[in-house]
């Protein structure tokens, strides 16, 4: 049989040592620095650098995003016959820096111009479609009941419907117009935002720590206020950041199709649609407000990533 | 007798990395030997790195861990080095792994035998054939019910307990060299507890493996192990034979480990009718409750838990309310917490009664009665800073605010043995047993009158519950605070409360004293519990095995029967006929002593000087029968 026998006495002092003084005690609190790695800085600069464009855009602008400068639509940089020596493209009216369009716009100026539009209209839509989707998804969840019954229901059928549809719907009853765009994309990304939201809230009202702040006569409000939303707001925004690119792109395809940001207006969704027909003549004007819609988008996408990793990453997968 | 070694652990180190990409040591050099046919078992606290050690043997690690020196060798190959293909015959071949729950070890998808002999058709031991042959062997082994065929069930048709010995059969499947149990029994009932116990360790025996029995229970690994290995902290505090360490612990810490065992449930603990304490007027009383889930329909609730229950606290008084899982013991805590409203009865408090609802009581009402979760982990909102957690009550009910109430959490805080500063951390911040304080605290927060404490030390590691006891025995005396103190353990139970219910299907099976219940006669339920509590003595369990009550009563789950005594179908003294017809009726012994038995105190009295007299018998006869004998 094993006869090892072994005596650690060495330790024995320190041990009793640590259990007398508190030996639970953790050594000391884990750092709660609020830290982003450096793709997460990086994506913050993105992202601002494309709202302070939004401010201050439409004045550095060298041209203005309706001038139409001359015939030369399509020009790109390095164009052979517009810049001899190579480098910018330019003609009498001035230098395009990253070409013209189909219309002989200035690509630069379009999508300084466009940033306002398109991240306006996306922002104010995905910001009212979770103030709406989270107060009702909140709502039903905590309510639970008739009310969650007739929201939910409503819900499901607001979200059969393809959105395009559904938005063309609207507009053509509505009128084109920036705020019904915004109304509409709000209504239609509302209805995934309660869903996630009322899953949340379903899951955070049965924690033991709701039932304790209702055993202790705690009011509907409060324990939304208090226990319910603080959980739910990781999950909700790491959602935020994916729910944003939709909503641009929905804009955007609401402005190809005419129901959009009305033109000659510039955003930077319908200026891909409208240079589509320039790649096959190698033109880039198709590319640059592609390249901007990625540039923010992925930036949000890594800012609400890099958040959710760094603090209580753990808890929103375990809520989720 | 020398036997071959069959596994050696020289100098295992095992680390992980921190945030900052630091080594964070888990495991500090660890050395010792498994034998063929020997069990060792690794016990130690939450955070000692005893399961981490048991899975090196698979030559696995969690992740986010890493090796970072020494062997693992079995049969003086070592398991760390070998390469892939060789670790995944290792694996599930040579060592097989039980994991501490079984239920979330089956697929519930798969019937057992499949699952059963899966691994060793998997790895080439056994054809399937063989393979089923040799799962029946083990079914029968393990004393399964219904062995032939229990392989064709699915896993939700058999029982806790037994699941849990189908695990043994999994793993034993294959013949492998080594099994490694991580805490099998810890979230078991103490019935189900040595119904399992016995089948491993007769299987064990049997079939001439060796085992890793991990847990953190010395008094368990009193029953099975040959050779323990305390850990602390990632070392090893001290190793050696069963017997040596149990009767002749050499380290401070194995003592301390000792101390914080669970005593033998007896009477005399508890400061039961002192006299000081003693009001004549019941604080909280519950009164002929039937509860239930479901809804209610004709005045019965559609799934009833709780029948006819009537249980006063009185003022400054401590109940304890025990009995296995599904007995209702939480449900009750509930109803009197107005989280669910019973479909009969009342509930009194202060002379005065409350509604069934929660919504309906006045908030005074709500602010007297506290109810404390089982689960720190959930009860504490993770984004409240424990200040707020523990200041919430205080603004609520008492109106304080800004200095005030900053100065009553901290003293609260001190009343839990907690560093003031602790009000500014989040409960992740905090330990397991810290967090339960902060439980306790915020109930405390409430001023209340009577605190229902639901299972409060079950998830804590021995000498962390232990110190959470020691806490609310303190504040017991210093608050006057009547307490409902639920667990299914009856040691803890009896070390701390003056009165003790014993709770069996939803009924009241038998009340009164501490000292009076601890005491016989017993109810024949009372008596099974008691009997099985393990005590940290080498050969309790066969012992324990050979009295009556054990063949009966374990191995047998809980019914809630609509007629009769729930209790009959487990009970060595049923009467046929009477008891699974008629409601027993309630006998009144000294003291408010209460016992729902068909029987005769003088019956009850009689069985249990039978009982002592067998044992007695078997004690004389057989102490060295190495068999387990079952009456």
């Amino acid at each position: 049989m094993n006869e090892k026998v072994v005596v650690n006495k060495d330790k024995e002092e320190e041990v009793l040592a640590e259990l007398d003084a508190f030996a639970e005690l953790p050594d000391a609190p884990p750092k709660r620095k609020f830290r982003l790695s450096w793709v997460g800085w990086a994506a913050t600069g993105v992202v601002v650098f494309w709202l302070v464009i939004c401010l201050i855009g439409p004045s550095i602008a060298p041209f203005h995003e309706m001038d139409i400068d001359g015939d030369d639509s399509f020009l790109s940089y390095g164009d052979p016959d517009y810049a001899p020596d190579g480098g910018f493209v330019a003609n009498e009216y001035g230098t395009f820096y990253l070409g013209t369009d189909y219309l002989a716009r200035d690509t630069l100026s379009r999508i300084l111009f466009g940033a306002r539009n398109t991240i306006g209209i996306s922002l104010a839509a995905t910001l009212l479609a979770y103030l709406m989707g989270i107060t009702l998804g909140i709502l039903a969840a905590v309510k639970g009941g008739w009310i969650d019954m007739a929201i939910s229901r409503v819900n499901d059928a607001i979200l059969a419907l393809p959105t395009l549809m559904m938005g063309l719907i609207v507009v053509a009853a509505l009128g084109t117009s920036i705020s019904v765009l915004i109304g509409t994309a709000a209504v239609i990304y509302a209805t995934s935002v309660f869903r996630i939201a009322r899953a949340l809230g379903l899951d955070i009202m049965v924690q033991d720590f709701v039932e304790a702040a209702q055993t202790r006569g705690e009011g509907i409000w409060w324990i939304i206020k208090s226990e319910v939303l603080p959980n739910a707001a990781m999950p909700l925004a790491t959602d935020f950041g994916l729910r944003l690119v939709f909503v641009v792109l929905f804009v955007s395809s609401m402005s190809f199709l005419g129901l959009g940001v009305p033109p000659p207006a510039s955003d930077w969704g319908s200026m891909v649609r409208e240079n589509l027909a320039g790649l096959t003549y190698g033109s880039w004007a198709a590319i640059w407000p592609a390249f901007a819609i990625a540039s923010f988008t992925i930036a949000v996408n890594l800012i609400v990533d890099d958040i959710s990793a760094k603090s209580g990453g753990s808890l929103a997968k375990k809520m989720v | 007798m020398e036997k071959e070694k069959l596994f050696e652990i020289k100098d295992l180190r095992i680390s992980a990395r921190n945030d900052d990409g630091e080594e964070v040591k888990i495991v500090k050099g660890v050395t010792f030997d498994i034998h063929k046919g020997e069990v060792v078992a690794l016990i130690g606290e939450s955070g000692s790195g005893k399961t981490t050690i048991s899975l090196a043997t698979l030559a696995y690690t969690k992740p986010g861990l890493y090796f970072a020196g020494g062997e693992c060798c079995l049969f003086g190959k070592d398991v760390l080095s070998m390469s892939p293909l060789e670790q995944r015959d290792l694996r599930g071949g040579n060592v097989a792994y039980l994991a501490q729950s079984a239920a979330a070890t089956f697929n519930p998808a798969i019937t057992i035998n499949e699952q059963v002999t899966e691994a060793a058709v998997l790895h080439g031991r056994l054809s399937q054939a063989e393979a089923n042959k040799r799962a029946t062997e083990l079914y029968h082994a393990l004393e399964l019910p219904d062995a032939d065929r229990i392989g064709r069930r699915y896993p939700h048709q058999v029982s806790g307990g037994q699941l849990q010995r189908l695990m043994a059969a999994m793993a034993l499947c294959g013949k492998p060299d080594l099994m490694v149990l991580d805490e099998p029994t810890t979230a078991l009932d103490v019935t189900t507890q040595i119904e399992v116990l016995k089948a491993f360790k007769k299987v064990i025996r049997e079939q001439n493996s060796a085992a890793i029995y991990v847990t953190h229970d010395l008094a368990v690994v009193a029953q099975v192990a040959d050779h323990i290995v305390v850990l602390y902290g990632g070392e090893i505090m001290e190793q050696g034979s069963a017997d040596q360490i149990i009767n002749n612990p050499q380290h401070a810490y194995t003592r301390r480990l000792m101390e914080a065992v669970r005593p033998k449930p007896e009477s005399g603990q508890g400061v039961a009718l002192s006299g000081e304490h003693d009001h004549v007027v019941a604080n909280i009383e519950v009164k002929d409750m039937t509860a239930g889930y479901g809804g209610i329909v004709d005045g019965e609730p559609v799934i009833p838990i709780l029948k006819d229950i009537n249980v006063r606290v009185m003022n400054g008084h401590v109940v304890g309310v025990i009995g296995e899982s599904g007995c209702g013991k939480s449900t009750l805590a509930r109803v009197m917490a107005g989280m669910l409203p019973p479909a009969r009865g009342d509930i009194v408090l202060d002379g005065k009664k409350l509604e069934g609802a929660l919504k309906d009581r006045k908030l005074e009402e709500l602010q007297k009665i506290q109810f404390v979760f089982q689960m720190a982990d959930t009860a504490l909102n993770p984004k409240q800073l424990i200040g707020n957690i523990i200041g919430r009550p205080l603004e609520f009910y008492h109106g304080l605010t800004g200095r005030k109430k900053h100065a009553k959490v901290s003293e609260i805080l001190e009343m839990v043995e907690l560093p003031p500063a602790f009000a500014n951390r989040y409960p992740m911040e905090l330990s397991g047993g810290q967090k339960q304080r902060i439980n306790l605290a915020r109930s405390l927060a409430a001023n209340p009158e009577v605190m229902l404490c639901d299972e409060v030390t079950s998830a804590l590691d021995s000498i962390v519950g232990a110190n959470v006891i020691k806490l609310l025995t303190k504040l017991r005396d210093e608050t006057g605070v009547s307490f409902v103190f639920i667990s299914h353990d009856l040691s803890t139970v009896s070390s701390f409360a003056d009165e003790i219910v014993v709770l069996y299907a939803g009924r009241v099976v038998e009340q009164g004293p501490t000292d009076e219940v601890l005491e016989p006669p017993f109810h024949p339920y009372t008596r099974l519990l008691i009997s099985s509590v393990p005590e940290m003595r080498i050969g309790w369990l066969e012992d324990t095995m050979k009295k009556r009550e054990m063949a009966v009563g374990i191995a047998r789950g809980v019914e809630i029967t609509a007629v009769g005594c729930p209790f009959y179908n487990r009970c060595p003294l049923a009467i046929d006929g009477t008891c699974e017809t008629r409601s027993p009726p309630v006998l009144e012994l000294n003291n408010g002593h209460q016992i729902a038995c068909h029987l005769t105190l003088e019956q009850l009295e009689e069985a249990e000087a039978e009982a002592q007299k067998i044992l007695l018998g078997y004690e004389q006869l057989g102490k060295d029968d190495p068999q387990l004998h079952v009456p």
